[in-house]
């Protein structure tokens, strides 16, 4: 082993690079240099704040960064355990009690990691813990992407260990081990030889016992954070582990081979339509009506779609179900039922199959309408759970594990999250304020109420727009709970804006580069808001967010029916537009959200507290992953 | 007589119910009715400039009240007090030129300032001394010579040249005066009526092959801006914000449409999405004021201050009927009309909720329709009037050419 540690010393560097745009652990760790090697308590005294998920971290001042003898290393590692142990012990609340660990976390918050993974000294300081695999299957990703070719190798020998362990393994797990396998294979290539052994040992080790949460997410940060450290000998793997990382590009409708092979698979025929905005080539524009009753006669023909799937993409295309997190727990609940109706074909495993399907279900939803950001994290979700769902598990168990998973998503994600950001919200309302809101938020709307409900005085502005209309709605229940109103249409903004103490926003997602992104109009009512200097609060889950970045509202959007912007609901007569929306000259553009930049929002309300716009990419960091696994 | 004050009553009822909109048909009905106010006016031999002026802006006060923001009417009276002023000043000055013709002209070349040829001094000096007064731009003639000879020149101000004139030869001057200030008023009204075209030449040096432009509201001289470009063949694309609740929008886009042009409608709320590739925002201004704000169709300053957050030039096109001499204070609400929720809400659906007469007197539910929006001038890149182009800084000076400072409080 030592002598394959050897070349690493070349590498070495690398790792205390990436350590260095995280936390100060890394350094601490790696540290070969006898100092921090001796100091056990030290380096243990920082790792507690490397694990407190405090969202800035200083990065230490690097002391020696390059060099490292195989003795050192191994000094390192013994450094490491002291930290890493501690990080395990902080987090043995688990419900499971084992030494599962979130990984995820651990990755995410220092990466002691791959030190401790090293066998002999990470486990012992650990000996109580019976799951030695654990570091070692959460880690080995980490030590994929960050550690130089000996010491990936080592894990794998670890994990051929860890073999009779195999009892659950989770999509996130598989997908650490592939990487690891890629990796390892790309260490053996580079060491020449080893590559048999080293992949064989990666995928014995396959189902060693589950690290929790956010496997795969931490990957994700980890690669990411290792991305910016010039990578020489592994340049070409993480290059591709970055690709893989970044959120994948969506579909961009103006690539017809694309968009051809996409219809090949569509269930819903939606008519294109034909007068289309040069600029939104890129998104998908249908004739928008004419596919519903085709559909509804289809209804008992398709076979392979679930009923309850098929009612709610039926929804989602009348239109009867908008806003996230309505959309969000309609599909959950259809997914619930789904589930409940499965049964594993033979000859297939449940987790493959299950996944498959959803992933069919999920497409069909998209020709209904396109994915909110939410329902995509909660998509992910659900394919993670059925992913990790243990081997062993029956399939009834099985299925009830992932019901309540569903369950469990839709009440601390959607329902409980929007308790807390009440609780935030109302101690941002006082006696007298003129509160304003745009469209029909619901945590927005939640907001009021509760403040209403405490007796709070305040004036309510809803601004609402064309062609939605959805302020009436809010305004209606609003009224109906006795709350003061003034309605207004969104032109009218800067004549309101003066008496106007808050602005209360909804978002449909936050971005990670602090862009909100929401219903249409959003961004115009932010930005009258910061020039008329009144502060403008944006409720959102934290299950919204997203690491995706956006800069304008063109890149990305959705377009909505057209003929809605011809036709004026209820005012017969503006009709100057009658008849001519066949014109090859006048196109109407329904656009269905917009991006507002996060110069224009002074706080963002999450469940995770009040932050402002700039801290986004943190809570994506910390919690997304975590919560996408729950 | 009977039959003018007749037609005024009708002109102020249509303005109390805004029946006439668009603050060019408005001018142009305003200065007509001015018209026939001068014409049928009996001009006493003595101080017929002061009759006219006490005519006309009784019937513009009148109008004005009728409608008080519609700003149009308000320069439109003044426009023409300040035409019969002129008129007079020159007539006057005509006189005097006249009168001392006897005396030889020490200096022949400081008349350019006022109309004839060959002034003596001393009409020189009546006129610089006049031409301050009207507040006309201070050529370096004037400001060389009219101050030295003011001091000298006793009588300084138009009303002195008025008692000058009327001594000079009545039976043709009384005549003369009405003539030319109904001449000058049919100058303006054909002013009013050319500025569409006037503008729309500029249009070619503004709107690029290939640009992207977004306007809101409806405005026949963006109207005629835009199409003036196309004429010369050059292909662009206009976005068309829909302006609810009046829906203005849609009116251009038809125009447009018909006009070839292409042209997409955007809702409202959008305008901040696709500001982003757009390359010049065109509006016309309901009122431009004095210090360079604008007065435009609701919705406005949100799209000027979308358009100054990515950098697109902010174009306020205006003919010069629309130049109010005024300072704006508070224009969001004192220059504001509030039309009925009816365009916002269905009464069916809220009526219990908007009755003032039911329960505690205030109703828990109000709706706020504004017209017009303001924009201060810091958010205006230029000016477009029939005159040229301009800065909204430069606004002021503009508007000084066109009232004399004695109308601008009526």
């Amino acid at each position: 082993m030592e002598s394959r540690r050897n070349p690493r010393a070349v590498v070495d560097p690398k790792v205390r690079q990436v350590g260095f745009f995280t936390s100060s652990q890394p350094d601490s760790t790696h540290q070969p240099d006898p100092i921090a090697s001796e100091s056990h308590p030290v380096a243990s005294s920082i790792s507690p704040s490397g694990n407190s998920l405090s969202p800035v971290m200083i990065p230490p001042p690097r002391h020696n960064s390059s060099d490292t003898f195989p003795l050192r290393a191994a000094a390192a590692a013994a450094s490491a355990v002291s930290p890493s142990s501690f990080s395990y012990s902080t987090r043995r609340d688990f419900p499971d009690g084992s030494m599962t660990a979130s990984p995820g976390r651990v990755s995410r918050a220092s990466f002691s990691k791959p030190s401790s993974s090293l066998p002999g000294v990470g486990m012992d300081s650990m000996a109580a813990a019976k799951s030695s695999s654990v570091p070692a299957s959460g880690l080995t990703t980490v030590s994929v992407v960050n550690m130089p070719p000996g010491l990936s190798e080592k894990e794998s020998d670890q994990k051929k260990n860890s073999k009779p362990l195999k009892e659950k393994t989770t999509k996130a797990e598989r997908r650490a081990l592939q990487e690891a396998q890629r990796a390892a294979k790309a260490a053996a290539k580079a060491e020449g030889g080893k590559a048999p052994l080293v992949s064989s040992g990666s995928v014995a080790s396959t189902n060693v016992k589950a690290a929790k949460p956010a496997k795969p997410s931490s990957q994700k940060n980890d690669v990411a954070v290792a991305a910016p450290g010039p990578s020489e000998k592994k340049g070409g793997q993480t290059e591709k582990d970055r690709k893989k990382d970044a959120p994948h590009p969506r579909m961009q409708y103006d690539d017809e081979s694309r968009v051809v092979k996409a219809k090949r698979r569509a269930v819903v025929k939606q008519t294109e339509a034909k007068n289309r905005v040069e600029l939104f080539r890129h998104l998908p524009q249908y004739e928008h009506g004419t596919q519903l009753p085709d559909l509804e006669t289809k209804f008992f023909q398709l076979d392979p779609m679930h009923p309850a799937v098929y009612k709610v993409g039926l929804q989602y295309l009348s239109g009867d179900i908008s806003g996230g997190n309505a959309r969000c727990i309609a599909m959950l609940q259809a997914f619930q039922e789904v589930v409940k109706d499965y049964s594993t074909p033979s000859e297939k495993t449940l987790n493959r199959d299950m996944t498959a399907k959803i992933s069919s279900y999920v497409s069909f939803l998209i020709e209904c309408r396109p994915l909110s950001v939410s329902m995509g994290n909660a998509i992910r979700f659900v394919k993670n759970r059925i992913a990790k769902l243990p081997i062993t598990l029956s399939e009834s168990e099985a299925k009830a594990a992932l019901q309540s998973d569903i369950e469990r998503f839709i009440n601390e994600k959607i329902i409980m999250a929007d308790t807390v950001i009440v609780k935030h919200a109302v101690t941002k309302i006082r006696d007298g304020d003129v509160l304003l809101t745009y469209g029909s938020p619901t945590a927005v709307e939640m907001v009021l109420l509760h403040a209403h409900e405490l007796k709070k005085k305040f004036r309510v502005l809803v601004v609402d727009s064309r062609p939605k209309l959805e302020g009436q709605l809010l305004l209606r229940r609003l009224i109906k709970r006795g709350i003061n109103c003034t309605y207004t249409h969104i032109n009218a903004v800067s004549y309101i804006m003066h008496e106007v103490t808050k602005v209360f926003l909804g978002a449909s997602s936050v971005l990670s580069n602090g862009t909100v992104y929401s219903r249409v109009g959003t961004a115009c009512v932010a930005m009258v808001a910061s020039a008329f200097r009144v502060p403008v609060l944006v409720c959102c889950e934290a299950y919204k967010f997203h690491e995706r970045v956006q800069l304008d509202s063109i890149c990305s959007n959705e377009l909505g029916d057209p003929n809605a912007i011809s036709k004026v609901h209820g005012r017969e007569d503006i009709n100057y537009l009658d008849g001519l929306t066949n014109n090859a000259n006048l196109q109407f553009l329904n656009l269905m959200y917009d991006a507002t930049p996060s110069d224009y929002i002074s706080m963002i309300i999450t469940d995770y507290g009040m932050v402002p716009p700039t801290s986004v990419p943190v809570i994506v960091r910390e919690y997304q992953k975590e919560h996408s696994l729950v | 007589m009977p039959d003018v004050q007749s037609t005024v009553l009708e002109f102020v009822n249509k303005l109390r119910k805004r029946k006439i909109e668009g603050s060019q048909a408005t001018a142009k009905c305003t200065v007509e009715l001015l018209r026939s106010v001068i014409s049928q006016q009996r001009v006493p031999h003595s101080n017929q400039a002061s009759a006219l002026i006490d005519a006309v802006k009784a019937v513009g006060e009148q109008l004005v009240a009728a409608n008080p923001v519609e700003l149009a009417v308000g320069n439109v009276v003044r426009r023409v007090l300040h035409i019969i002023r002129e008129e007079d000043l020159s007539l006057a000055t005509a006189a005097m030129a006249g009168l001392d013709l006897l005396d030889a002209s020490d200096d022949d070349g400081e008349d350019d300032n006022c109309k004839g040829v060959g002034y003596s001094a001393m009409s020189a000096a009546v006129a610089a001394a006049a031409a301050r007064s009207t507040l006309r731009p201070p050529s370096l003639q004037t400001l060389l010579e009219g101050t030295p000879e003011s001091a000298a020149v006793p009588y300084t101000s138009s009303s002195g040249a008025d008692s000058e004139s009327k001594t000079a030869d009545k039976s043709s001057i009384t005549r003369k005066l009405k003539h030319d200030v109904i001449e000058g008023v049919n100058h303006l009204i054909l002013e009013i009526s050319g500025c569409h075209e006037q503008i729309a030449e500029q249009a070619i040096e503004h709107i690029h092959q290939n640009e992207v432009i977004l306007t809101l509201g409806s405005s026949r001289t963006v109207l005629e801006f835009l199409c003036a470009a196309k004429e010369k063949k050059r292909a662009f694309r206009v976005f068309v914000a829909e302006g609810a609740p009046r829906y203005q929008g849609h009116l251009l886009a038809k125009e447009l449409v018909a006009r070839g042009l292409q042209t997409t409608v955007i809702t409202d709320s959008a305008v901040f999405a696709m500001i982003s590739r757009v390359n010049m925002v065109i509006i016309g201004a309901h009122a431009v004021m004095a210090n360079g704000g604008v007065i435009g169709p609701v919705g406005v300053n949100m799209a000027a201050l979308a358009a100054k957050k990515h950098a697109v030039p902010f174009v306020v096109l205006a003919g010069s009927h629309k130049l109010c001499p005024l300072y704006p204070h508070n224009p969001e609400v004192l220059l504001n009309e509030l039309r009925s929720p009816s365009e916002l809400l269905d009464f069916g659906e809220f009526s219990d909720c908007l009755d003032f007469g039911a329960g505690s007197g205030s109703p828990l539910l109000q709706v706020v329709n504004p017209t017009f929006d303001y924009v201060p001038p810091s958010l205006v890149s230029l000016f477009i009037t029939d005159t040229g182009g301009h800065n909204p800084s430069y606004m002021y000076r503009l508007i000084a050419d066109y009232y004399s400072a004695d109308d601008l409080v009526m």
